[in-house]
């Protein structure tokens, strides 16, 4: 027997979006779904999941405490062949996944033949390349290494690092110094001024700041980024804030410890002169809180989202050091006059740590300065974040966004939540040219490709049905 | 090529909305390149990189803005340098609306409308199944427009929403009005005592407007797709709604109507009514023998069943409004009718009718004689131009009238071509205002051919039914409110002019 309540319907409407508005016009109740189709999602690995819900809640639970119980600080800098784990004279870690000379992109090329002249490996740009090639020098990506790096992502054995510690865990990563906009090795540019620039960083930055930073202690990288969230930032395209805070704590303690004034006011302009100075010190931050959580068997939060311009690359809490890579996209971004979708490379950098930890373009309701790169208004913004608590398993305990009454950013991206919701993940990020040498063409939002996440969705069903009990 | 820059100063803009801006200036007709950029050191290199440093902005200070246009000519160069300094004078409001809903599925669409009791689902076919399922396992009401959805998945839906006490209404569901609110195509229908269930979308339309046209009003209008009447299916639909319709205090009067029934449902249907003393007036489109009993009655047309279900009400109803036209006399050659028709259930009306007059069916894309090629008609044709063949990868003609306009150009241009029949279907979901697509269309045709058309609408329609009728008739169209007259009138000109031979 049909029950039918008197009045008229409150419909939900699924589809053509002209019926809601013919209901709208009528007065009556209606919510449109912005649908979408669904994942081909094999029923099989479906019902693993489901039976494992219970198993994967315990876990994500534990994974999440742990991110947010996180501390990290900046306790030092180093050079690289001291101070990384496994970092020796013949290796060059890069951004993202796993990837050989041959697949490499445009940028990433480009990199490393910067980073082989600048380390005298090569004279000329030509035998850099055929170094790079021979078999000698080993590639390995940032992510294996504890370290993270924006765009290419290079790191070779002479380049100074920050080490950050996080102190609730013990655990150390690492990151370069940001080279600011323009010509950039991170971007694949290999002229002479990128290298002159890179020995100054060594020679004349390093020093500087290592010394400021001893003297300091520690700088709490965590209670930064917490400010600079509430100052506009997202730590990811927007640094303002960050690299703001960072120098209102390093200018006196450069005061202090340089004896050369020429050299200190050089260090003070070239930091202030460059807004993504922070970005260098956000990315391993996240990296830090996230480690600990790795190894959690039935977790289905992401630690790591990376992209070397080929791939993108994600390794999941409950999957130990595997990768699930799929062809990175190219973001559909604001490009810079003369520039075009046509000119740039695929998605690339470790940046994606920071949305991984709750950041850049999960927090992007935080920083209204930034909006234009999704659709223009601070209401896009905070849509985009809104959406990003759909796939994450809870919120971050430290860093909020005022917007929201200081909610919590989302944290801990569930593979489950991405894939039934069959939503992927935002990503704030700047656009590489796909020619060498080039540098920055754009920046804008790219949303992260599904395959990688169905992978990991997959295996993590797959992990269950192994298990035997 | 002309080259044009200039430089704004003392005006601050994010380089966000400058690119904005610049992207709005290259997407200018005979635009090759413009930039609108602050002068700052890194800029100019990237200007010099792209061939934009030109030396007004060469020399242009660090705070200052400066624009760049190529451009195929120099008005070209010097209207798009006015709207870009408009344009950086006074910067576009932001833009809203890329995301256009945090509501990504049903679950969410719930927590936020915790009282919704209906689903409308008009997604494509394949998925379709997948959400009704989920809309009725939430508790709601389904009615799913969506057509291609396989038969079993019909059935298991239609038993899971029995289960419930839920309606099913579809795959394929058009049309339904349920307490007075209409649902994806439907009119506008006073409330009433008539209830309606039926498994053919037009007919519906059609049988509720010409209530609603004749004074009276409906309690509900239930659709079933057009399959529920099917052996596979059983008619679980049909079943349900017309016991729902016997039960219900407010039903007085009772129509069923849809393409005629599988014989066992057809016994079952006849058993219910028999348990009920309203009076039942059932359409099943074609002459069948029914069981006498004392409160049915049948029609095969659509608007006489509308006229029984008004009769039956026992209350004083209008008389529907019906013109009296000269019947047209037409040119010797024009000998040939061609039906070209947005609504399924009329065009087989139709052809129904002109059987019935001539003994054999005209040439069609549904019927038993069929057009070899749906597109080209060829003596008397009647098209049903929402089938399939002509809906795919393109909207429904009754919203989107491109398709017939050009079908009606040809078939005018046919020099045997005496008598076009066509409908104009009004309400919800339907064009906005049919009228303005087929006049400026219609006035080009040679007097010597005689337009049919019935619209079907009621007069609380969005389009103005009167104005649409005035409209149409003001270009030479004789329009009709009722599709029986419609036709009888079309069929009485061919008549005329073939008895003159």
């Amino acid at each position: 027997m049909i029950k039918l309540d008197k009045g008229k319907p409150k419909v939900i409407n699924i589809g053509l979006e002209s019926f809601a508005a013919d209901l709208l016009s009528q007065g009556a109740e209606v919510i449109s779904v912005a649908w979408k189709p669904p994942l081909n999602i094999d029923k099989r690995w479906t019902e693993l999941i489901e039976r494992s819900r219970d198993k994967i809640e315990a876990a994500n639970t534990k994974a999440l405490e742990i991110i947010n119980a996180g501390r990290p600080v900046l306790v030092g800098m180093g050079i690289a062949g001291d101070v990384i784990p496994g970092m020796h004279k013949n290796l060059i870690l890069h951004a993202g996944p796993p990837i050989t000379w041959e697949k490499m992109c445009g940028p990433m090329h480009g990199a490393i033949i910067g980073a082989l002249l600048y380390e005298g490996r090569a004279k000329t740009p030509e035998e850099a390349e055929e170094l790079a090639a021979s078999g000698t020098i080993d590639y390995a990506p940032c992510h294996e290494h504890g370290c993270t790096g924006p765009m290419a992502g290079i790191i070779s054995p002479s380049m100074p690092v920050f080490i950050i510690k996080n102190e609730a865990y013990g655990n150390y990563t690492y990151a370069t110094q940001n080279e600011g906009l323009g010509k950039v090795l991170r971007y694949g540019a290999y002229s002479e001024e990128v290298i002159v620039r890179l020995k100054w960083m060594e020679t004349v930055l390093y020093p500087v700041l290592s010394k400021a930073i001893k003297f300091l202690g520690t700088i709490n990288l965590q209670g930064l980024i917490a400010q600079a969230l509430h100052m506009g930032d997202e730590v990811h395209n927007r640094n303002r804030a960050g690299t703001s805070l960072l120098i209102r704590q390093l200018a006196p303690a450069i005061l202090k410890t340089s004896v050369d004034a020429e050299q200190s006011a050089a260090v003070l302009d070239f930091i202030n002169g460059n807004d993504h100075f922070f970005l260098n010190l956000s990315m391993p931050a996240c990296k830090a809180a996230l480690d600990p959580a790795r190894n959690i068997p039935g977790s289905s939060i992401a630690v790591v989202m990376a992209r070397n311009g080929t791939e993108f690359g994600v390794q999941l809490s409950a999957m130990g050091d595997r990768w699930f890579t799929g062809p990175a996209l190219v973001p559909d971004a604001l490009y810079f006059p003369g520039y075009s979708k046509a000119d740039a490379n695929p998605d690339i950098g470790d940046s994606a740590i920071t949305e991984t930890g709750g950041l850049g373009g999960f927090a992007i309701a935080a920083a209204p300065a930034i909006v234009q790169f999704v659709g223009g208004t601070a209401k896009d913004a905070l849509s985009y974040t809104l959406s990003m608590y759909e796939i994450c398993f809870g919120e971050s305990s430290s860093y909020q966004i005022p917007a929201l009454d200081f909610r919590g950013t989302p944290l801990g991206i569930d593979v489950v939540k991405v894939i039934e919701n069959n939503l992927s993940p935002v990503i704030d990020t700047g656009v590489a040219h796909k020619n060498p040498g080039v540098g920055q063409v754009g920046a804008g939002v790219v949303k992260a490709p599904f395959e990688p996440f169905i992978k990991a969705y997959q295996a993590l069903a797959e992990s269950f049905d192994n298990y035997k009990e | 090529m002309n080259t044009l820059a200039k430089t704004i100063s003392g005006k601050y803009l994010d380089s966000v909305k400058l690119m904005l801006i610049s992207k709005e200036l290259r997407s200018l007709k005979g635009v090759e390149d413009a930039v609108a950029i602050t002068a700052t050191k890194e800029n100019k290199e990237i200007l010099a990189a792209t061939g934009m440093l030109v030396p007004d902005a060469e020399a242009a200070s660090e705070t200052e803005i400066v624009i760049v246009i190529k451009a195929a000519d120099e008005e070209t160069a010097k209207a798009a340098m006015q709207k870009a300094t408009s344009l950086v004078e006074n910067p576009p409001a932001p833009v809203s609306g890329i995301i256009s809903s945090e509501v990504r599925n049903l679950a969410k669409a719930i927590e936020i409308l915790p009282e919704a009791n209906l689903c409308l689902i008009s997604v494509a076919g394949k998925y379709a199944a997948a959400e009704a399922e989920k809309a009725l396992d939430k508790g709601l009401h389904v009615m799913l427009f969506s057509d291609n959805v396989s038969l079993e998945d019909e059935l298991a839906l239609k038993h899971k929403a029995l289960k419930k006490g839920l309606l099913m209404m579809g795959p394929d569901c058009g049309t339904a009005i349920i307490n007075g609110l209409p649902l994806a195509f439907a009119n506008n229908v006073p409330t009433g005592n008539i209830g309606i269930v039926s498994a053919s979308g037009t007919g519906l339309q059609d049988i509720t407007c010409g209530i609603a046209n004749r004074g009276c009003g409906i309690t509900q209008a239930f659709g079933t797709g057009g399959r529920d009447g099917k052996k596979e299916i059983g008619g679980i639909m049909l079943k349900a709604c017309l016991q729902y319709l016997m039960d219900d205090t407010d039903t007085e009067v009772i129509v069923l109507m849809g393409k005629t029934p599988a014989p066992e449902v057809l016994n079952e249907l006849m058993r219910l009514i028999k348990q009920t003393h309203k009076p039942v007036i059932v359409n099943f489109l074609k002459q069948i023998e029914l069981p006498e009993l004392p409160n049915l009655q049948s029609s095969v047309s659509l608007a006489e069943t509308a006229e029984l279900a008004c009769q039956a009400c026992k209350k004083p109803y209008t008389e529907i409004d019906s013109p009296v036209y000269k019947i047209p006399t037409l040119p010797q050659n024009r000998k040939y009718i061609r039906g070209l028709y947005s609504g399924g259930t009329l065009c087989q009306e139709a052809i129904l009718i002109y059987k019935r007059l001539f003994g054999a069916e005209p040439f069609s894309n549904v019927g038993a004689k069929l057009l070899a090629e749906g597109w080209h008609t060829q003596e008397d044709s009647y098209i049903d131009m929402g089938s399939d063949e002509f809906t795919v990868g393109r909207p429904h003609p009754m919203i989107d009238y491109s398709l017939r306009l050009k079908k009606l150009s040809e078939e005018a241009a046919d020099k045997q071509v005496g008598v076009i029949l066509l409908d104009v279907v009004l309400g919800y979901g339907a064009h906005p205002d049919p009228a303005s697509e087929l006049v400026p269309v219609l006035q080009k045709f040679p007097g010597e051919i005689c337009i049919v058309c019935h619209v079907l609408g009621t007069d609380a329609d969005p389009q103005d039914r009167q104005k649409q009728i005035a409209a149409l008739r003001e270009c030479g169209v004789y329009a009709f409110t009722s599709h029986a007259n419609a036709v009888d009138f079309s069929l009485k000109t061919l008549m005329k002019n073939r008895e003159n031979v």
